[in-house]
């Protein structure tokens, strides 16, 4: 890049500004936020959420990635976000490119441009961004001085569907994927650039890790399914490997947590406790391709709440992971935390999601000193059978029992996370939350001897993922999903006794069917995404701004000179021999393994986790050379007695 | 309980802070410093933090106040510098004093504003600001949640002057035509905006602005109707620190490790 091309934008930015809603989320100088010299850096990186600045900054994968890179000498890590309408047209008129918010500077002056997808449908945004930086947005029309487009995150687990649009992704945990990705990228620069853009690409494919769309070509059969997708060049792998950080505590990332300005949705301190989950929920994604686990120590867990707490001034720490009260010593690092900040009104939050007393135990360590207000809990399922189906091991009994606990532990509201359109589901599996909601209204009342308690009933529809044993399931269409939580409703509100202390909130089917488009979609679906962007499609994820008819006619036109149409890549059930548009992109888990848990949900088997239980052969640890990383250490989380020794404020030194 | 009057700034960048984002961060950095705050009784205890009169969001200040209650007496010198440190950069706590008088929102009677028009020549700005100035009411609209209001720009107005040069806060390099106004303004209800007299010389002179003006509060304080100057509103406190020591503040100073 010719160094006047990357000089800050701000001055052009900031007469844009006033005119616009929210400026402040445009202006980066977060607390903690990093600006390294330009000219001092040989690797530089823009990273993205390609969503709205106030969902995009606390993802916590890219506030990884920013400390891990900007770390390292010579390298330099920028964040960019999707700009609201009001701005793009703004930038647009006055011809200001998009920009990274900590230096201003135009996208495409950076090496790599990172995108993190955390769900599908933020793909029409990463075009957008692409358009206002102005990179060409097919990979293939790109030149020497256009940023390598790389995307991360789940849903780059198949990226099939934005190939045309990235020049390469990388599956799995990015910390130590970035650092070797950068290393290629110097050692090219250095070489001067020899056989330019596709020769650096081929460098990063022949590791094994990264994928390059381009060195692929998918063969269909007449039939619209693939017949094989195969390397058109020698030394790139058949298959290409995601990522395993195996020792999280090498990782304490993010160490200074950046600090916004503007409001986003999570104001708290979030402190990954472990990655992975065994449950074997078999929805679930996310449960799948991060395997095995990895937990965090307590120890480790402890220094840093302690220091991203000095470090942001956050009130609440949110211990994450996919089941947090899995972890080997949740009960240890629950009450360590709490004695520890009792004085500090400090909340601690724990996505709690599993069904026993136990996990009442922990809500109320955690809340202490504060309100008992809502615990959720996530059967998924409402009927027994169906709870069978998905592999979500909890009893109705179980439930019950547990939530007698929580409203005589004080607790007044109850929510529970249910899915319409589960494999094999009939209109009485989802009849049956009814009846659960009734009989938990029915205990609670009895238990804490008030009819001021509440249930909660949350749903929304199933999209089966890739990677998971569901990937051959039929998606229920949206007018059936619609039909069955309109009988649902109808159920709930008609009961006179317990219909007033039920909450309902649904989210209608429209939606899931453009997720699971894009999510089971190959590489014929980006002319989709395309002519829904050019159409002005932006924001899928906002209810506001996401239109289900442009999805839809666009489908329709761009699909159909490949004879296929949305309900073949949703609604279709898929069969054993068909070969996936993802097969090639290995998350460690055998296809075979799928297939056999996918059979067993068929017959309502459950499986057990293989935390507790000998090892069940999803093939992942022997194919990525992982195992399991679980406690217990036997430590024990002190309160840091150094604390108010000297007080701080104007007494310190 | 200590009562300490902080003056900040939104500069540069940060000025696009709106007054509900700087809370947020103020109260942070409170945690972040470790300030014993005093907190309000009820089901959810807030620090006590008495903010006056905030700029709106977008322009820049050098002269915002606020108020902090305290549990336990504290340097306000050091407490400054602490909480500056724990604020990004460009929200400044430039100045700290311990109450000993009542009253500081009374005492911020008027603000002293300059507003930067860039590419605007300072002879047509002039013009305006003399139009404005020989004007007896400039009638303006502006645009509330309730629809468009019109009312007088005017009357509140009781300085309006093109400088000559510029003793500038804005952040913006110049090497075109620009015009600099200083503005004092009484605060009065409804309150008459540094972005009401832009409209007003646009009313009465069609000045129009190519880029948006960067608008920045010099001073807010207590109108001096002989001078015509407003003054610093935390100098009555200064005054009777300097004279009376306060006896909490001296403890503090004593036990204070070195």
């Amino acid at each position: 890049m010719p160094a006047e091309a990357a000089e800050s934008v701000f001055p052009q930015l900031e007469a844009l500004l006033p005119h616009v809603q929210k400026p402040i989320q445009y202006v980066g100088g977060e607390l903690n936020s990093t600006v390294k010299d330009w000219d001092s850096c040989d690797v530089r990186w823009a990273l993205m959420y390609p969503d709205a600045y106030e969902v995009g900054l606390p993802n916590q994968g890219v506030m990884i990635l920013y400390e891990v890179l900007n770390e390292q000498d010579g390298v330099l890590a920028e964040r960019t976000y999707s700009v609201w309408p009001d701005l793009e047209a703004l930038m647009r008129e006055h011809h200001v490119p998009q920009f990274t918010v900590d230096s201003h500077r135009p996208v495409k002056a950076f090496d790599v441009l990172g995108l993190s997808f955390s769900t599908e449908l933020g793909y029409t945004n990463m075009l957008t961004a692409l358009d206002l930086s102005g990179i060409p947005l097919e990979a293939k029309d790109r030149g020497l001085d256009d940023p390598i487009v790389m995307a991360g995150g789940h849903a780059a687990f198949n990226p099939e569907p934005i190939a045309d649009f990235i020049d390469c992704a990388v599956i799995g945990d990015g910390e130590q994927a970035v650092l070797e990705v950068t290393r290629i990228i110097r050692a090219w620069k250095e070489e001067g650039r020899p056989g330019g853009r596709e020769e650096l690409l081929f460098r990063l494919a022949k590791t094994g890790g990264v994928y390059v769309p381009g060195f692929y070509d998918v063969e269909y059969l007449p039939d619209g399914r693939i017949a094989r997708v195969v390397p058109n060049r020698s030394g790139v792998p058949w298959r290409v490997s995601k990522h395993t950080v195996m020792d999280l505590d090498e990782w304490p990332y993010p160490k200074q947590p950046l600090v916004p300005l503007a409001e986003t949705v999570h104001e708290r301190m979030s402190v990954e406790i472990f990655r992975g989950c065994t449950r074997g929920c078999r929805f679930c994604q996310a449960g799948m391709i991060t395997r095995p686990v990895r937990e965090r120590s307590i120890t480790g867990i402890g220094e840093m709440v302690d220091k991203g707490l000095k470090a942001t001034g956050f009130e609440e720490v949110g211990l994450l992971s996919l089941s947090s009260a899995d972890h080997s010593e949740i009960g240890d690092i629950a009450k360590g935390l709490a004695d520890r900040y009792e004085d500090d009104k400090i909340g601690l939050s724990l996505p709690s999601t599993r069904v026993d007393a136990f996990n009442i135990d922990l809500a109320n360590e955690l809340t202490r000193n504060g309100r008992r207000s809502g615990l959720t809990f996530a059967p998924e399922g409402g009927s027994e059978r169906i709870r069978k189906v998905i592999n979500k091991m909890v009893s109705e009994d179980d439930l019950i029992r547990t939530v007698a606990t929580a409203y005589g532990n004080g607790w007044r509201q109850v929510k529970l996370y249910f899915m319409c359109g589960l494999p094999t589901e009939t209109d009485d599996d989802v009849l049956q939350i009814a009846d659960m909601a009734t009989r938990v209204i029915q205990k609670g009342r009895e238990v804490s001897g008030s009819n001021d308690i509440r249930c909660t009933v949350s749903i929304g529809g199933f999209v089966p993922k890739p990677h998971t044993p569901f990937q051959w399931a039929p998606q229920l269409s949206a007018e059936e999903t619609d039909e069955r939580l309109a009988k649902l409703r109808d159920k709930i509100r008609g009961d006179k006794k317990y219909g007033r202390s039920i909450g309902f909130r649904y989210h209608d089917g429209k939606p899931g069917i453009v997720e699971g488009l894009l999510s089971r979609g190959d590489r014929r679906v980006g002319a989709v995404i395309r002519a829904v962007y050019e159409d002005g499609g932006r924001f899928d994820g906002w209810r506001e701004h996401f239109s289900y008819d442009r999805w839809m006619n666009c489908a329709d036109k761009a699909l159909a000179p490949f004879g296929v149409d949305v309900d073949w890549y949703t609604t279709r059930e898929r069969t054993y021999e068909e070969v996936l548009p993802w097969d090639h992109l290995d998350s460690g888990l055998d296809k075979d393994w799928l297939w056999e848990d996918w059979q067993d949900a068929l017959d309502e088997t459950e499986v057990e986790d293989c935390r507790w239980t000998p090892c069940f052969d999803c093939g992942v640890c022997p194919q990525m050379d992982t195992s399991i990383q679980i406690g217990p250490t036997g430590k024990k989380l002190l309160p840091l007695t150094v604390k108010n020794a000297a007080p701080a404020a104007g007494g310190g030194r | 309980m200590q009562r300490i009057r902080l003056r900040y700034t939104k500069r540069g960048r940060l000025r696009f802070t709106s007054h509900r984002d700087f809370q947020r961060a103020f109260e942070r950095a409170l945690r972040r410093a470790e300030v014993p705050m005093a907190y309000s009784a009820g089901f959810t205890p807030h620090p006590k933090v008495s903010y006056a009169n905030a700029a709106p969001t977008g322009t820049g200040s050098e002269a915002e106040y606020l108020e902090i209650a305290l549990t336990e007496p504290r340097d306000p010198e050091r407490l400054r510098a602490l909480l500056d440190e724990s604020l990004p950069a460009g929200l400044d706590i430039v100045e700290a004093v311990e109450a000993r008088t009542s009253g500081l929102a009374d005492r911020l009677t008027a603000s002293v504003w300059e507003l930067r028009l860039d590419g605007v020549a300072p002879e047509d700005a002039r013009r305006a600001v003399d139009a404005f100035n020989a004007a007896e009411t400039v009638e303006v609209q502006r645009r509330t949640k309730n629809g468009v209001r019109t009312f007088d720009a005017r009357s509140a107005v009781v300085g309006l002057e093109s400088a000559k040069t510029h003793s500038s806060q804005a952040d913006r390099p110049s090497d075109h035509p620009c015009a600099i106004l200083r503005l004092v303004v009484r605060h009065v209800t409804p309150a008459v905006r540094p972005d009401d007299v832009l409209s007003g010389l646009r009313a009465v002179a069609d000045l129009a602005p190519p880029v948006p003006a960067a608008v920045t509060r010099l001073a807010q304080g207590l109108f001096d109707e002989e001078t015509g100057t407003v003054t610093d509103p935390l100098a009555p406190d200064r005054e009777a620190a300097a004279t009376v020591p306060h006896p909490a503040a001296a403890t503090a100073a004593a036990t204070a490790p070195a």
